[in-house]
């Protein structure tokens, strides 16, 4: 290094991994346009949503802003049990995310070998097909009399699921008593499948991170496998299961499609109501009212989220 | 609970000299290779569960449905290959999509790469605010985007007049968050060690860059950029709220299912995945052919 005549500031640049550019305004000329991008067409309209929701009037007769907070109570008092559904249903199916992809996650960072990355692919590839129709082709495979929904029938699991009924949220039980389709569970299905890779992904990453020697030291000192797993591993891979939940129940939160295409009319989730009411009631404030406390729910659920689980590194 | 039995017969006697029966012999050994490998088993069930509506999607393109609902198997049929186009509303959409996929992959692809060297290659006041402005819209659920989106349409008063532009904009918005965490992550893991030995070689900086720097993220930007074209080409709920009367090809998907979606569509559909597939898993499939 010391017989190479570069000079000092390139040197010092190399070292900070700060090979190109050194004047103070490169950043910033290589941010600008982005984050101008993101400002006009991100944040600025942030802000018109949560001024729309502040506004008084009709289509026909014009919008304007009188701090309407009763857009507000008329939100909440007409929509509570949406939000409510919405937020059971998400919840719901980040948990069956959850037990889904952990072994799918941990099949990759450990047991794969060689295979490892081809299933990384594999994992990704469902994505490339239309999700519209990949969530239509649920409604082939958990058709009324198809062997799916026949056999859940007949192991009673069905019942089980048709019985547990809790007002307003599974007013008529979790799924139908011989049906999937348009019920509660078939938007929980539809949520859980759509997101699956969201939660996987982050699992993977942080799973992959972990030194095997850490859990077979654990297991050197005479831990079960699920001890080791229990006390190493799974403490490890946190941040994975943290960024994962979040990464899955926020779009899970708003996602309208899967109410629509696989759940009945009761099922409806936040997001049907607010694309209901931009387009078929043309309320506009009212729908930027549902739109502002969706987010403000789902900001502070994450802010209490993150708290506790005690991670600030999420992407 | 047949296997466990049997399993626990089969330990007891197997301290004996006795040999075990052959049949229980298999299944024992059978239930031992399940429990070694009850996780990966899940984890490939897991996978299949993930395939499941890929599979029905392309197999009901071959499908000749009785009436319009293309939701039960009738007969095999190519027609729907052969004849993609027999409604050309479809056509139109899938080319739409194409072309809104390409220009907003285009533009998000350089602004999120200049973005990501930014972040990745550059210290300045504003980091921490420039990462929340990036990791917001993606934590933001797609229905309030769209919402927002409307309402500073509609407060402008453009209102009437949305289109492919407007479609385009949102498409570009969501996916440079994407780009710069894809290409930052590439930048991040780079050893710095190649660029220096290029500069203790005499390489100014511009060559570092051009010869060294760049061809070693540019796997990361084009990973980016299809990242990018996927999620423009499938994105149905932000672009509901910004089409106005133009339709895309998941706007024409969400309408026919109203109606029956018509095989044609899953032909699109298979068409992409096999493409997409193709692009993703040729580079690891070549260099696993290569001794190493």
């Amino acid at each position: 290094m010391s017989a190479v005549p570069v000079t000092a500031k390139k040197d010092t640049g190399a070292d900070t991994a700060q090979a190109v550019g050194t004047r103070w305004w490169t950043p910033y000329a290589l941010l600008s346009p982005g984050m101008l991008w993101l400002i006009v067409f991100f944040a600025v309209p942030t802000i018109t949503l949560v001024s729309t929701s502040l506004q008084s009037g009709t289509l026909e007769s014009g919008f304007s802003f009188t701090f309407e907070f009763g857009n507000y109570v008329d939100a909440v008092s007409g929509s509570w049990e949406v939000y409510l559904k919405s937020l059971v249903y998400s919840l719901l199916a980040t948990l069956s995310c959850l037990a889904i992809a952990y072994p799918l996650a941990y099949t990759m960072a450990f047991k794969a070998g060689r295979w490892k990355n081809i299933m990384l692919v594999l994992v990704i590839a469902p994505f490339f097909t239309s999700f519209l129709l990949r969530t239509n082709a649920w409604k082939t495979i958990l058709s009324d009399n198809g062997f799916v929904v026949t056999w859940m029938h007949n192991l009673g699991i069905l019942d089980v699921l048709h019985a547990i009924q809790i007002p307003v949220i599974f007013a008529d039980g979790i799924s139908g008593a011989d049906r999937v389709l348009q019920t509660p569970l078939g938007v929980i299905a539809g949520l859980t499948y759509n997101f699956l890779p969201f939660m996987t992904l982050p699992l993977y990453a942080s799973l992959e991170r972990i030194d095997v020697r850490l859990i077979e030291a654990g297991q050197d000192l005479y831990a079960t496998p699920w001890t080791a797993f229990r006390k190493v591993t799974f403490p490890l891979s946190l941040p994975g299961v943290v960024a994962g939940t979040l990464l899955t129940f926020i779009p899970a939160a708003g996602d309208p499609v899967n109410a629509s295409l696989l759940g009945g009319p009761r099922d409806a989730m936040v997001g049907n109501k607010i694309y209901n009411t931009f387009y078929r009631l043309f309320d506009y404030p009212l729908a930027a009212a549902l739109s502002v406390i969706l987010m403000a729910m789902i900001v502070t659920l994450v802010t209490l989220y993150v708290r506790r689980a005690g991670t600030e590194e999420l992407v | 609970m047949a296997t466990e039995t049997i399993s626990r017969q089969a330990s007891m006697t197997a301290p004996t000299d006795l040999p075990p029966a052959p049949r229980s012999n298999v299944l024992l050994r059978l239930w031992r290779w399940l429990r070694s490998h009850v996780i990966a088993i899940l984890g490939v069930l897991a996978l299949v569960y993930m395939f499941a509506p890929v599979f029905v999607v392309v197999l009901f393109s071959f499908n000749s449905p009785i009436g319009r609902f293309n939701y039960t198997w009738n007969e095999f049929s190519l027609t729907a290959w052969t004849d993609p186009c027999k409604d050309p509303l479809m056509c139109d959409a899938v080319r739409l999509s194409l072309t809104i996929g390409m220009i907003s992959t285009i533009v998000a692809t350089l602004l999120g790469t200049l973005i990501a060297f930014a972040l990745g290659r550059h210290r300045f006041r504003g980091r921490a605010t420039t990462n929340v402005l990036i990791f917001l819209p993606m934590a933001t659920p797609e229905v309030v985007m769209g919402s927002s989106l409307l309402a500073l349409f509609v407060n402008m008063g453009v209102d009437g007049q949305l289109g492919a532009w407007s479609v385009t904009i949102a498409h570009i918005m969501f996916s440079i968050s994407f780009v710069v965490v894809t290409v930052k992550a590439r930048i991040a893991g780079l050893d710095p060690r190649l660029e220096q030995a290029a500069m203790d070689l005499y390489a100014d900086e511009r060559t570092t860059f051009r010869k060294v720097t760049f061809p070693l993220v540019l796997p990361g930007i084009v990973a980016a950029a299809l990242l990018a074209f996927s999620l423009s080409f499938d994105d149905y709920v932000i672009t509901q709220f910004t089409a106005g009367q133009s339709t895309t090809f998941p706007i024409f998907v969400w309408t026919a299912s109203l109606r029956g979606i018509p095989p044609e569509a899953n032909v699109v559909g298979s068409f992409m995945f096999i493409v997409a597939f193709a692009i993703v898993l040729l580079p690891e499939l070549l260099r696993r052919k290569k001794p190493v």
